[in-house]
């Protein structure tokens, strides 16, 4: 266990760190995504060997729904609230969407950069997961604020699994 | 009952955040105006710590007129937040220090803040301030 304050403080940190690197949205949200890579990397056997005894999840849909529960549940202490499949010719495609994203819980970005989400990083921490399993995705974070708006800062993770060889094995 | 207006100032002095809340009668201050405010209580400030007959004195925690009342809130930084309300309004402390947390959770904890700059862009400050200052007027 990490306390919120001591983690908002690093995770802010490394957003400086990042934004002092680069000079556009897309680059720093690139090296967010690298960085969260690392932690989903690690976290593939942690939670394999927690929760699975050790045994690895080989469908597609089965990795998701850990990724929604127990990965979420371990680095961010509650579940993410939805996870939705999405038809798409050329891809296989789920969406997972958190409400309130810890990692931004502090944060309220400019104006002018108002398409960052840092949420990206979270992305990155899905790939790296995904990835783990054997599932090479592309992981992107949208700002997808409620209608009604109770949830303003909600945000949708966006996987898309576009490799032919790992398709055909989900047929 | 109402609240006026909401201040902080840095530890050099220079008005960070302001905000006015009731539409009281008196004439509106100017930015200039308030920028000079700030400046100023932060002198009134220092003075009085410096010519209070105590050592180690905090310096103005409040100031009480018939038709205002100002209440200061010293941070261990220097950071000072102070607010303007009527006379009958209590617990001013509480509303400061609550304001103080989440000064240092959603300015302090955001990347985008830089420190002793004016807070500009911190919605969630803002929106959390507009929060607690309407749950005491209500």
């Amino acid at each position: 266990m990490v306390g919120l304050s001591s983690f908002s403080y690093l995770f802010s940190e490394l957003i400086r760190h990042s934004q002092s690197r680069v000079t556009a949205i897309g680059p720093l949200e690139a090296k967010l995504d690298a960085a969260g890579f690392q932690v989903g990397a690690r976290m593939v056997d942690l939670i394999s060997l927690r929760e699975k005894s050790g045994k690895r999840e080989v469908k597609l849909k089965n990795v998701l729904v850990l990724i929604q529960t127990s990965v979420f549940r371990t680095l961010f202490g509650k579940s993410a609230d939805a996870l939705a499949q999405y038809s798409s010719d050329d891809a296989e495609e789920y969406h997972i969407v958190d409400n309130e994203p810890l990692v931004n819980r502090y944060i309220s970005v400019p104006r002018d950069m108002s398409d960052l989400n840092c949420g990206a990083f979270v992305a990155g921490i899905v790939k790296g997961v995904l990835a783990g399993a054997g599932f090479p995705a592309e992981v992107v974070a949208h700002n997808t604020p409620d209608d009604d708006g109770r949830y303003p800062y909600c945000t949708t993770y966006q996987v898309r699994v576009t490799a032919v060889d790992v398709r055909a094995r989900e047929k | 009952m109402p609240i006026f207006s909401f201040y902080i100032i840095n530890k050099a002095g220079g008005l960070i955040y302001q905000k006015d809340f009731e539409d009281y009668k008196a004439n509106k201050l100017m930015v200039n105006e308030h920028l000079r405010l700030g400046g100023f209580f932060h002198g009134i400030h220092a003075i009085a710590a410096q010519v209070a007959p105590v050592a180690g004195s905090s310096g103005v925690e409040e100031i009480e007129a018939s038709t205002v009342k100002l209440r200061c809130f010293q941070a261990l930084t220097g950071t000072k937040f102070f607010v303007t309300a009527s006379p009958s309004q209590a617990s001013l402390d509480v509303f400061l220090s609550q304001v103080y947390e989440y000064y240092a959770d959603f300015v302090l904890k955001n990347p985008f803040y830089e420190l002793e700059q004016p807070i500009q862009g911190c919605d969630k400050f803002v929106a959390h301030l507009d929060a607690l200052v309407a749950s005491l007027s209500a």
